[in-house]
């Protein structure tokens, strides 16, 4: 069953130095419960895709339905409560005045998820559902480490109970053993909460990791659309076949950490 | 607390500040039990010892009529702190207030705000008052109010410049995908980081009040005598010098203490407050 669906979506920004064609009249799919990937040089336009799905940019054209349902420019409380994000930069996600409770909290309360006297408690479970200590929520952003720190924006999003999560590179700024952690849990996630994902990375082993599908993106357009194991074995496009092909490989000790991710371990 | 105080007292500049701003803050709050001539905050005179230099007897020697100018400058201290802190509490939600939406919500809500705050900000502050004060009646509440009229734009442009820039961060997004209200992102999730820019300018901004209004006063245009202020005793000394010095030199200090103290205070807050980033 299609959960999200984006139809001929257009994203021109006009600048001074004249129009920039960031997203241009891209079309596909996404099934309840999937993860698709969506992958592209820096500049393809991922973000933009990303922040029009959420809502926080409108569109210069086409459409996005959600659940069967046009989403319309201003989104009402339903949708934006269904629709929640991951964030690139752990550091930036968290308010560095608010504690990692306070945090977490803010979507319980925004939607009134369950009786005010019982909220903290789900912070806690919130929490522990990413892996972390109950005890967290009451520290400062500043103690935490970048991995600790992106499962709380983890934690943030689902506390809302959403239905589609938009992550955009959540493990690019961590290091790699953590981004295999992080990697898992969100796989981990995805079947017990029985989420979509739309998942942006530039990372290739990423993608084998945690896409059912894979959208390939260049200068803004969806130049290919495939089930993984096909985009990997069989690319089509000759700009997915140079995209795998430029997957880079630092040294052997990389190398290995990359298969070990690749395995899911 | 102890952290902040411990970073304070590493710093011989931000202790010297804390010292003078408590031994201010303590004589204007005891004023009535230190000063050796309680009554002498008020039109009594005593002209038995009138224009006498400093000695055992008046510390900081005497005015025309007597009065003890020590005990004064303690009674002084209590006026300019008070108009200093009502100032500062009036001025300093306004200048938050206006310069959060302005910085958060951008837009023509900025437009408009900005603008007004820049022709606050054209007019010099001194001049601003002096209009105030042409208009409405020279007393201690008009000065008040002079001093607040040019002091909050000072808040709003800080609030905004920290506001628009935390507007860009990732958490304030997060609360907005999230769809928190409007209110809760600028007051619960903003603010708190430009609290601390807030309060170091707020120590900072005592010691300025302390000076415009006795400038204001100085020229006669804020508090009236008989009540004791620092800027009329200077103002009134002045006419004596240099043989009767101590009129003038002592309320002088006074005033330049209190600006040390607050100025120097200000500067330690920003190295505890800023620390924990
Ligand atoms: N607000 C904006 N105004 C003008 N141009 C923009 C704006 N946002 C993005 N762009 C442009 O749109 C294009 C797509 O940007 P986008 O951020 O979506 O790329 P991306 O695929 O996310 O890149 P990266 O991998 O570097 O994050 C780029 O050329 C970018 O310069
Ligand atoms: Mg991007």
């Amino acid at each position: 069953m299609t959960l999200l669906s984006v139809q001929n979506l257009t994203k021109t920004f006009q600048t001074p130095s004249g129009p920039v064609h960031a997203v241009r009249d891209v079309s596909f799919e996404v099934e309840r419960g999937e993860c698709l990937a969506v992958v592209g040089e820096s500049g393809s336009g991922k973000t933009t895709l990303a922040n029009m799905i959420l809502g926080i940019l409108g569109a210069t054209s086409g459409e996005i339905r959600f659940d069967g349902a046009t989403l319309p420019a201003k989104r009402g409380p339903v949708h934006r409560r269904a629709i929640q994000f991951v964030q690139q930069n752990p550091l930036s996600a968290l308010n560095p005045k608010r504690n990692i409770g306070a945090s977490v909290r803010l979507g319980l309360d925004t939607y009134a998820i369950g009786p005010r006297a019982d909220r903290w408690l789900k912070v806690e479970e919130a929490l522990e559902e990413v892996g972390l200590p109950r005890e967290m929520r009451q520290r400062a952003p500043s103690s935490l480490s970048g991995g600790q720190r992106q499962r709380v924006g983890i934690a943030r999003a689902l506390a809302c109970e959403p239905e589609l999560v938009v992550l955009d590179e959540p493990t690019s700024a961590l290091d790699v053993l953590v981004q295999a952690r992080v990697l898992r849990l969100l796989n981990d996630l995805r079947a017990r909460k029985k989420l979509t994902y739309v998942f942006i990375t530039h990372d290739l082993a990423v993608v084998r990791n945690v896409a059912d599908r894979v959208a390939v993106f260049k200068a803004g357009q969806l130049v290919e659309l495939g089930r993984t194991e096909q985009i990997f074995s069989a690319p089509e496009h000759p700009y997915t076949r140079s995209l795998i092909g430029a997957v880079p490989v630092v040294d052997d000790a990389e190398l290995e950490l990359r298969n070990k991710l690749a395995e899911g371990t | 607390m102890t952290r902040a105080l411990r970073i304070i007292a590493a710093n011989p500049l931000s202790l010297t500040g804390l010292i003078l701003v408590l031994a201010i803050v303590l004589a204007a709050l005891f004023a009535p039990w230190i000063a050796p001539f309680p009554t002498h905050n008020s039109a009594v005179v005593d002209f038995a010892y009138a224009n006498s230099a400093p000695n055992g007897r008046n510390w900081m020697g005497t005015d025309l009529v007597g009065r003890d100018i020590f005990s004064r400058i303690l009674y002084a201290y209590r006026i300019s702190l008070g108009l200093g802190i009502v100032v500062l509490i009036i001025a300093t939600p306004i200048g938050t207030i206006v310069g959060l939406l302005a910085g958060y919500l951008g837009g023509w809500t900025e437009s408009v705000l900005m603008r007004l705050v820049d022709v606050f900000l054209s007019i010099p502050p001194l001049v601003l008052a002096i209009a105030v004060l042409g208009v409405l009646e020279p007393t201690l509440t008009n000065a008040m109010i002079a001093v607040t009229v040019m002091w909050w734009p000072w808040y709003a442009r800080l609030v905004y410049s920290i506001a628009r820039s935390e507007r860009e961060e990732g958490y304030v997004l997060a609360a907005e995908v999230i769809g928190a209200p409007t209110t809760h992102i600028a007051f619960r999730e903003i603010l708190p980081n430009c609290l601390p820019a807030i309060i170091t300018k707020m120590t900072l901004d005592m010691g300025f009040v302390i000076i415009i209004a006795s400038s204001l006063s100085f020229l006669g245009l804020g508090v009236q005598p008989p009540t004791p202020d620092l800027g009329s005793m200077v103002a009134e000394g002045a006419r004596y010098l240099p043989d009767s010095w101590w009129m003038t030199v002592f309320p002088g200090l006074a005033i330049l203490f209190a600006v040390f103290g607050f100025n120097l205070l200000g500067d330690g807050l920003r190295d505890v407050l800023g620390a924990d980033e």
